[in-house]
């Protein structure tokens, strides 16, 4: 069964004709070619395919494109800003926040939100924050650490 | 994996959403927040030949004073919930068990009702339901019925729902709010399924003795669990240390949790011990 899908993808009014079984995750990168969003396990568990929708991050796993119809969806390649990294980026770039990388868009978007809702967070609440996205590298250490640079590069 | 094929409908009003779950009754399966549904889907766990969005039932989705109460529409988002006024006043147990369901990404998108109707015996929010004596309204196209919640559950993942219904409304009643709450888990990390958790509620009266008791079990049964005894245990005590360490005695003895490849069914019991007190001291604080 086909359904016709539109969506605001970071800034852009994009559809596409796909199945109604289509995922979002799969939607964004086969259909949209946004390959920025990373898909691991498909089940909701690793925290990789996080985007924004409507500002708030979701499994784009977990979410049918026909779902995402009519939302505003961000996701890692809308981050930077005029062709540079926002401080965020700067940050993790800056403190090697991010090894293989595989998990690094979920990351990413995920903390775009806390920053957004928290601009100031503890270190405590950056963990309670991204205790849904998986690292098999870092040790979260780095990623934790790039965060907190993140809200102060913010606040300057 | 990925969803296997459906045919996919969305309704735009609770009407036509009723209709179209009395066509298709047992060959449907309703979307609400997908969280449960979806890596059901993608598992293919679930193989429905109809699939009911209720996305776009916008009369689903609100949080409303009641009666002294609270109603949670069934569509109503965790994240609304967990951030809503109303429900910190009149019902605080609903976020503190909210902080336990998945993260912050789940809660975004997961519903009240869907949690509820999904019945995983090892969710939060059924759990809840049963300790405030929750009203569940079912809506089907003949009409409505109100379960009390701690009827709601009659199986494994089953509920009193029949298949040409929908819950639609989750009612807090008023009475609640004389509760003091606390909601307490062990899970091996944070946001995982608990392998124990426990809603506790109690109420004081004019002499700060207890007067009314719940506490409500999840991962401990095929169903959200009550210890009554343990509860009966705590009427007309302070709540002293010695009425706390009966009641979680009584906890580890009466409820016969199974063995699964997560923990076995002692570690689970010893567990639900420890939590009792544990919840009873921060109900009481």
């Amino acid at each position: 069964m086909t359904v016709e899908v539109a969506v605001t993808v970071n800034g852009q009014l994009r559809s596409a004709g796909v199945d109604a079984r289509r995922t979002l995750a799969d939607f964004l990168r086969h259909d949209l070619g946004l390959t920025g969003t990373h898909l691991g396990c498909e089940h909701g568990v690793c925290g990789s395919c996080t985007v924004l929708v409507d500002g708030a991050s979701a499994r784009s796993c977990l979410m049918l494109a026909v779902q995402a119809a009519g939302t505003e969806i961000t996701t890692i390649e809308g981050l930077a800003v005029d062709g540079e990294l926002n401080h965020l980026q700067q940050a993790m770039g800056d403190g090697h926040g991010f090894q293989c990388g595989f998990c690094t868009p979920g990351f990413m978007m995920t903390a775009t939100e806390l920053l957004r809702e928290n601009p100031r967070p503890s270190e405590a609440q950056v963990r309670e924050a991204i205790s849904g996205n998986v690292c098999r590298c870092t040790g979260y250490e780095s990623i934790v650490d790039g965060i907190l640079r993140a809200a102060e590069l913010i606040d300057e | 994996m990925k969803p296997p094929l459906f045919d996919y409908r969305c309704p735009s009003s609770l009407d036509e959403a009723l209709a179209l779950r009395s066509e298709y009754a047992y060959d449907s399966v309703v979307l609400a927040g997908g969280q449960s549904l979806m890596p059901m889907l993608n598992l293919r766990l679930a193989r429905p030949e109809v699939l009911i969005d209720l996305g776009r039932v916008a009369e689903l989705a609100e949080i409303t004073e009641l009666d002294g109460g609270v109603s949670l529409g069934a569509m109503a988002r965790q994240r609304s919930a967990e951030r809503s006024d109303l429900i910190r006043e009149r019902a605080p147990l609903v976020q503190q068990a909210l902080g336990h369901v998945g993260h912050p990404a789940i809660r975004n998108r997961g519903t009240v009702g869907g949690s509820v109707a999904h019945s995983d015996p090892a969710a939060e929010l059924p759990a809840v339901c049963v300790a405030l004596d929750a009203e569940l309204v079912a809506r089907g196209v003949a009409g409505e019925r109100t379960i009390a919640a701690e009827d709601f559950a009659v199986g494994f993942m089953t509920t009193a729902l029949a298949p040409d219904e929908l819950l639609v409304e989750v009612r807090i009643p008023a009475a609640a709010t004389a509760f003091r709450t606390a909601f307490i888990e062990i899970a091996r990390r944070h946001g995982d399924f608990a392998l124990v958790g426990v809603a506790a509620a109690i109420a004081l009266d004019r002499d700060g003795l207890i007067n009314d008791a719940r506490l409500v079990f999840t991962g401990v049964g095929l169903m959200p669990v009550r210890a009554r005894e343990a509860e009966a245990s705590l009427l007309g005590t302070s709540g002293d240390a010695a009425a706390l360490a009966t009641a979680a005695g009584l906890v580890t003895g009466e409820l016969q949790p199974r063995t699964d490849a997560h923990a076995s069914g002692d570690y689970r019991r010893r567990v639900a011990g420890v939590l009792t007190r544990r919840a009873l001291v921060e109900a009481m604080a």
